[in-house]
This record gives structure tokens, sequence and C-alpha cells, in this order.
């Protein structure tokens, strides 16, 4: 397959399309058609049969209920009654309400956050390095621990929260047991736990950032104030976006925090999707409709998608 | 005078608030550390100091009851077997896709396809899985496991290796196939040497996102190929909470992403940030 013609070196690349007319034989860079299907095929497979097919096993699994007897599974065909039982099951109803709250509130806080601390580190001269070290270690530590520290932070009767709240004169409160706070809760967890993740993007963002404007931005003689409002956030706006978004696919599978801080509860006040699938599939062993309400979701993911990607592409048009 | 006084003051107010938000990230993981050093009275009290033992990291590793170092290792063998093979199959995906002429629809159908798999919820798929590996005969074995974890960080591979497989310049695989190198070995001694910083990237995240993840491992493993996350998730469900234990095993826990931390920071960052910013 190898076909090395001695008069063409590397460096002649002009003549290119012409030595490639007047040499047949020789393939062209990149059009190898053996490799190129030999290299391709293990992550085809591996996506054909570890999402393509059980996605497709989802999909018409939801159309039936599985019973067990004897050790066998029993199929019944529903038709379309499982995704109809979805709209009334308050605890999918509930599901979303909370996820979406979720996800604003915690990816709102962490943009707005990591937004402001990116600014200040991306101004200091000394310690950079340092706070980005610390600000780091959130990230690398796993949801699960996370959710077994905070639960350890919210306890009633030692948590470090209500030991700083009792020392400002306040009752302790039971912060994860109580409707009201438990959502919240929750989120101020997630908030901790993925707003040094935009820090980095941001101070990334920023560091990349022409320093030209800036200097012309100064001799025009703009406040800090202006120069942030006209040059820092246009120039950042790729940034954000890729941001929001990759922290908003993230927020929607939220699920580890939730299994160890509250289980869903109190009463439905913690109840995600993520937490309601693996309840209705794995719990209570409601296969079919566990499978109707993962195709629901999937759907919502991917309307999501689409509208995100059309947005961009509204938003780039002009440009 | 007075404007440096102000850039001044303005440096110690950033120092402040950066120093401020620093202690809100590191203060509750300490804590945590040093409950895992700590009696279970001692705890209860809330007493700010006390004598720090070494009895639950004792029970933790070393008590017949615990299986807190079986789980060690099925994490560490399942982080790093995922993590490999995720990157050969999305660097040499990458280079195929990226560098190899695939009419444009096929490129963009799989990533597009990939990104979407992205935004599934895992728990969505795990049930699927777990029927589908129980019909091979797979069903809670460390394999399936890795299998599943592969698939999950295939797209951030797939992205990541996309990224550097598109920096590499042509003109050096244009060289390369003039003395005669073969595809695989073109790949192998000139591709991968270049993007080595991109797999070192690829490859802590993959490492650290499969020692983390816990909602399909859960349903995925039973008692004897239970991972870390499952293990500590056990602790806050048993009746009576042995928080000091459970602590302690948070903080081995975190260990490997420390080690990370200190050593791969620069890969961690990058793997991060790029493509957010490019």
């Amino acid at each position: 397959m190898s076909a090395p013609v001695a008069f063409i070196t590397a460096s002649d690349r002009p003549a290119r399309t012409a030595r490639v007319a007047a040499v047949p034989h020789r393939p062209p860079v990149g059009d190898d058609r053996t490799w190129r299907w030999g290299f391709f095929s293990p992550a085809l497979l591996l996506m054909l049969a570890l999402s393509v097919l059980p996605l497709a096993n989802l999909f018409y699994t939801s159309f039936y209920d599985v019973t067990w007897a004897h050790g066998l599974a029993i199929w019944t065909p529903l038709g379309v009654a499982n995704y109809a039982a979805l709209p009334g099951d308050a605890l999918f109803r509930a599901g979303l309400v909370n996820t979406l709250i979720f996800a604003a509130g915690a990816v709102g806080g962490q943009l707005v956050l990591g937004f402001c601390l990116a600014l200040l580190c991306s101004r200091v001269r000394r310690g950079q390095a340092l706070y980005r070290t610390v600000f780091i270690l959130p990230i690398l530590i796993p949801g699960i621990v996370v959710g077994a520290i905070w639960k350890l932070m919210f306890n009633y009767d030692f948590g470090l929260i209500n030991q700083g709240v009792a020392l400002l004169g306040f009752a302790p409160q039971d912060w994860l047991g109580t409707a009201q706070t438990a959502l919240a809760s929750i989120v101020v967890v997630d908030i901790w736990h993925w707003t040094p993740f935009c820090f980095l993007l941001f101070l990334a963002g920023l560091e990349s950032l022409p320093q030209d404007v800036y200097e012309a931005a100064r001799i025009d003689g703009a406040s800090l104030w202006q120069e942030l409002r006209y040059v820092t956030l246009p120039l950042l706006l790729p940034t954000i976006a890729v941001t929001f978004a990759f922290r908003l696919m993230v927020a929607f599978k939220v699920f580890d925090e939730v299994y160890l801080l509250t289980g869903g509860g109190p009463g439905t006040a913690t109840e995600v999707l993520s937490f309601t699938i693996y309840q209705r599939f794995f719990t209570e062993n409601r296969i079919g409709y566990g499978a109707a309400m993962s195709v629901a979701v999937i759907f919502l993911v991917a309307l999501l998608l689409a509208i995100g990607m059309s947005a961009r592409k509204r938003v780039a048009a002009p440009a | 005078m007075t404007m440096l006084a102000g850039l001044r003051r303005r440096g110690i107010a950033s120092h402040a608030a950066l120093t401020g938000a620093a202690a809100i990230v590191v203060v509750p993981v300490v804590w945590v550390i040093a409950a895992g050093f700590r009696s279970q009275i001692s705890l209860l009290m809330g007493a700010f100091w006390f004598s720090p033992i070494l009895a639950n990291f004792d029970e933790v590793l070393f008590s017949a009851t615990s299986d807190f170092l079986v789980n060690y290792r099925n994490s560490l063998v399942v982080g790093v077997s995922s993590t490999v093979l995720c990157l050969v199959v999305a660097t040499l995906a990458a280079w195929s896709l990226h560098r190899m002429r695939w009419p444009r629809w096929v490129v963009h159908v799989f990533l597009g396809w990939a990104l979407l798999f992205q935004m599934i919820p895992p728990i969505a798929l795990a049930g699927a899985w777990f029927t589908m590996a129980r019909a091979v005969g797979l069903d809670s074995t460390l394999l399936s496991l890795v299998l599943a974890h592969t698939v999950l960080n295939l797209p951030m591979a797939l992205w990541l290796m996309g990224i550097y497989v598109r920096d590499v310049p042509v003109e050096l695989e244009e060289a390369a196939r003039l003395d005669g190198a073969s595809t695989p070995t073109l790949l192998w001694r000139i591709v991968v040497p270049i993007i080595a910083p991109g797999l070192a990237a690829a490859a802590v995240l993959s490492f650290v996102f499969s020692w983390n993840e816990f909602a399909v491992a859960l349903n995925l493993t039973i008692k004897a190929t239970a991972t870390v996350p499952v293990a500590i998730a056990k602790f806050a469900q048993d009746y009576e909470i042995r928080y000091t234990q459970m602590a302690a095993s948070a903080a081995l826990s975190i260990l490997p992403a420390l080690v990370l931390l200190l050593i791969a920071q620069r890969y961690i960052v990058k793997g991060l940030t790029q493509g957010a910013v490019k």
C-alpha cells in the first residue's frame, strides 16, 4: 500500500493536486478504506451495542408490563398505557419540576459565582496557581462523597452548619429533613461541587482574551464597569455559552447527591428525574413503566439539545 | 501615588474574597477528613479539639466485616481498564473520523449521537445494560461495569482527541507516507507522540469520572464487585449511620484525586478547559 515516489517532497505543497493526478496509484492522504473502517469500527460497535441497542430495548420494553412468576418474565403488551400514565404520576411530575428548579438554581449560581471568582483571580498578580489548585479539588471528589461530606455538614446535632448557626445565635435547623429547605440545601451542595468547574473554564477563557482590546478600552478612558460590560462579557460569551450548556446537561442528570442526602424526600421535596426513574425501575421493579419514563426523559433531553442547537445557529448566523 | 494605593486596596479586597471562597471549598473537606480521626462520641459532642485516633481507618480497612479494600481494588481495576479501552477506541475513531475521508454525514451523525448520548441520564440506561449483561452471562461482573464506563466516557474522549488530532500537521502525515509508513505505523510512531498531552488529559479525566461514577455502578454490581462510591453510599443507608467510619472511607476515597491534583493538575486543567475556550 505504500508507493514512495522519489521526486515528491513534503515541502512542495502547492503542487499537491497536480501530483496526485500524475501518480494515480498513490493513495492520497487519508484515503485508506481498510484502515478507515478498521479504526472507526471499535467505536461504532461499542456505541451500537451499548447505546443504540439498550435504547431500542428500552423503547420496546416501554410498551409492555413485565412481571415475574417462577423466575420467568411475563410480558403483557400494554400499547401506550405506560406513557399515558406518566402525566398523572405525582412522583414524575415532582421529579420534572424539581429537576428544573434544581438546574436553574444550581447552574445560575455556579455561573455567577464562577465568573466573579475567575474575574478576581485573573486580576491578582500573586497566588493565582494556589487558588486554582484549591478550586479544582471539589471537581475531583466523587458525587457520592460530596453527598457524604454534606450529610455530615448538615447534620442536625453536630454538623458544622448548625454549629455556625448557633454561633450566630439562631436555632439549629433540620436542613435536609424540612421540605422548605431540602431542595435549596441540595442546590447549595451542587453549587459547592461545581462552581470551581465554571471558575476554571472562565479563567481559561479570560486568559485567552486578546490584551490589545483592553489597552484600547483603557486609552478611550473606559471605566472598570464599562470594560466588563462592553469588552469582557461579549468576548467571553462563547465560553459562557459552552459552560452553561455543559453544566445544564450534567445538572439534568443529578442523582448521587440526592440519593445520599435525602433519597428524594421529605415527601417529594427533592425528587429529581434520575431518582424517580431509579425508584420506578429498580426499587419497585416496574421495568415497563420505568422504561417509558426513561424514554420520555430522553425525549425531553433531545428536545433541549435541538432547541439549543437551533438557538446557537440563530445567534451565529448574523456573524 | 493615590492610584497605586487604590490598586493595592483593590488587590487586597480581591485576595480577601478569593481566600474566603477557598476556605469555603477547603473547610468541609478538612472537617470531614478530621472527623475520620475522631471517635463517634467526640464528633457527636461537637468539641473543637480532639486527640486523633486511627480506629476508624483500622475498622474500615482491616475489619472482617468491611469490604473496603475489595471495593478499592474494584474501583482501580474498573478505572484503569475502562480508561485504557476508552482511549484506544476514541483515538482510533477520532483519527478515522477527522483525518480520513468519510462522507460528512457519517461524521455528523456519529458525533451528534455521541453528544445526545452524553446528555442522557446514565440511570435511564442502567436497566437495559443490566438486562443485556444478564442475557450474555456477564451480570454483576467487573467487565460489565468496565464496558459501561468505557461507553459513558467515550463522548468526552472522542471530543478531546478530535481537537488534538485535527491539530496534527498534514505535512507530517504526508512525509511519513512518502517514507513508506503504513497507516498503523503512522498513527503509532508519528501521531501518538504528538497528541500525547491530549491523551494524558483524556486519561486523567476518564479515570476520575470512572472512579467517581455511582448510579450505574450501584445497579451493575453486587457485594463482591461493588466500587468505592457504592460502598460509601451503604454507610449512609445503615439504620444507625457510623458517621466517623463514613468520614474515614470518604477520606480514603479522595486519595487518588489528591494525588492526581498534585502530579497531573496541568492535564486536568487542559482536559476540562479544552474545547470550551477554543
